[in-house]
């Protein structure tokens, strides 16, 4: 799957962090580090940090890209 | 009432039956692609893009990917909607025939439009010695190919590594370095790490801070030239103040190229500063006339900005790229009464060295500084910038939640010094300072937001009709 956080918005709240550890990570105190193409198996877990994030700053694919050429 | 309805079936005619091409297919052009889409806007859409890679993000490319966590091809990105475009990727544009509306391959094909988009961004400023950037174990840093091979050279432990150019990318190419053991010296030929963006009082914080993290920073000085072994890789550099490094892994950070050498020619007011539009993306011809067809977003659009004395702007800021994208998309399939201004408050941000740098505003436009915030000792802090009496910018280290406090007064021209939030007074005391900007005059190599002026270098202008 397909994340990007948008980092202007992302306060460093890090709620999201607990949830999906192997896909958010802090860097320092407040800055947001992340996998951008994490694996499918770990959809459910970033499903809830994208639901955790106060900011809303966690932004998914929102639809299977098959039939799309690129 | 007849016009009315007339104008309505042009509108609903070309979104049906019309042709987009998109220029450039990275941020911009995808978010652009998707706003057409959800305008509905049905008819042929063409995306071309001199990269294989389908759009992808570049900001992990200097951070997570060059520290090994990330792979250089796993920072695609997310899709928020179907855009059923015909996608010619691994093409680059040469030219652009207005009189025949066509863009034109480097394959030759020439690809028609009605509306056509400009999203083809920047690229990574080269060595200034073409035979000593050929180089092994010299690089640069803009593509996910670049990001990949210099990942592998960092990988390889190499014994020291040299980052030329201290700006936001060469500074966390830096930091990643430490984090990973490496020996990095930097040069900057400025005075400190970030004063193109952030003035000297903040230059002299971030070298302290490199400094802390064992980098070897080296201000005020120049690399004047590579040597390479037998081989042909890169083994020392001679720098100004007549000393020699032995260096392994070489990266030239030296800023950006704008890509518009594509539209030469095609009389539109482009060229080295950017694609000079108006405040809804349309682009200008030499002679400052609106065109009606074609559009610019991202990283080369250069548009007056009303909180900066109407001075022409170029932003090379991802939410830039975001909301220019969608703005021009928007008016692309849009008539006069519902077409949107594009205004952004400028806001970007860089982890380095375990700090979160943020900023809001364009800080060289102010000349004073004022610390708001925090400690600067201890790196968390808020500091505003001031022009004529007036807020214009502010940066925070570690004190990002506090930044919209200060874009919301940036964006009231609220007085400088501004009053403080009754929160979490300084350290010192709050006497505005002289924020140190390089003479803009200058160039430093890496300007990541340039004020670009009214652009008194061009000349191409007709002046008033010639009588014959």
């Amino acid at each position: 799957m397909r994340i990007v956080v948008d980092l202007n918005r992302c306060q460093g709240y890090a709620q999201c962090v607990p949830l999906a550890p192997d896909v958010l990570k802090l860097h320092g105190e407040e800055a947001l580090m992340y996998d951008p193409n994490p694996p499918d198996s770990l959809r459910l877990q970033v499903l809830r940090a994208v639901a955790s994030c106060p900011v809303r700053a966690i932004i998914v694919d929102e639809f299977d890209k098959k039939g799309e050429k690129a | 009432m007849r016009n009315t309805a007339l104008v309505a079936d042009l509108v609903t005619e070309f979104k049906t039956n019309g042709r987009i091409v998109i220029v450039g297919a990275s941020l911009a052009g995808l978010r652009a692609a998707e706003t057409l889409r959800d305008e509905g806007f049905n008819g042929s859409l063409t995306i071309i893009g001199d990269e294989k890679q389908e759009p992808y993000d570049r900001p992990p490319l200097s951070k997570q990917v060059l520290k090994g966590w990330v792979k250089a091809d796993h920072t695609l990105l997310p899709r928020l909607r179907k855009v059923d475009a015909d996608w010619r990727l691994g093409e680059a544009a040469t030219g652009l025939d207005r009189a025949n509306k066509q863009v034109l391959l480097a394959s030759g094909d020439k690809v028609p439009f009605d509306r056509m988009l400009i999203a083809t961004g920047t690229r990574a400023r080269p060595w200034f010695n073409p035979k000593e950037a050929e180089l092994e174990g010299l690089f640069t840093l803009r593509t996910a190919d670049d990001a990949a091979k210099l990942q592998a050279a960092l990988a390889a432990k190499p014994g020291r590594v040299l980052i030329i150019g201290a700006g936001f990318i060469g500074s966390e190419m830096a930091s990643v370095c430490r984090e990973l053991g490496l020996n990095v010296t930097v040069a900057e030929r400025g005075d400190g790490p970030l004063v193109g963006a952030l003035g000297g009082v903040i230059g002299d914080i971030a070298a302290e801070m490199q400094r802390d993290h064992g980098v070897d920073l080296r201000t005020g000085i120049s690399v004047q030239s590579l040597e390479g072994d037998a081989k042909g890789h890169v083994r020392r550099a001679k720098l100004s103040d007549g000393t020699t490094l032995d260096v392994d892994v070489v990266v030239a950070s030296l800023g950006s190229i704008r890509n518009t050498e594509w539209l030469d020619g095609a009389g539109l007011a482009a060229g080295f500063w950017g694609v000079a539009c108006d405040a809804g993306c349309r682009v200008f011809d030499v002679n400052g006339v609106v065109t009606d067809s074609i559009f610019v977003a991202g990283d080369i659009a250069r548009a007056p900005h009303v909180l900066y004395d109407y001075q022409f702007l170029v932003l090379e800021h991802w939410d830039n790229a975001v909301f220019g994208g969608q703005v021009a998309a928007h008016n692309m399939v849009s008539l006069e009464p519902d077409r949107r201004p594009h205004l952004p408050l400028p806001a970007f941000w860089s982890g380095q060295f375990g700090v979160n740098i943020k900023g809001v505003g364009v800080g060289p436009f102010g000349d004073e500084i004022v610390i708001t915030q925090g400690s600067v000792k201890d790196r968390r802090f808020a500091a505003a910038y001031g022009r004529r009496g007036r807020i214009v910018a502010a940066v925070t280290f570690n004190h990002g939640k506090w930044l919209e406090y200060y874009g919301a007064m940036i964006e009231r021209s609220a007085p400088f010094p501004p009053p403080p939030p009754g929160y979490d007074l300084p350290d010192g005391d709050m006497k505005p300072m002289p924020a140190r900007f390089p003479d803009p005059r200058v160039p430093t190599g890496y300007p990541d937001v340039v004020l670009t002026g009214h652009d008194p270098t061009d000349r191409g202008a007709e002046y008033r009709p010639k009588k014959r």
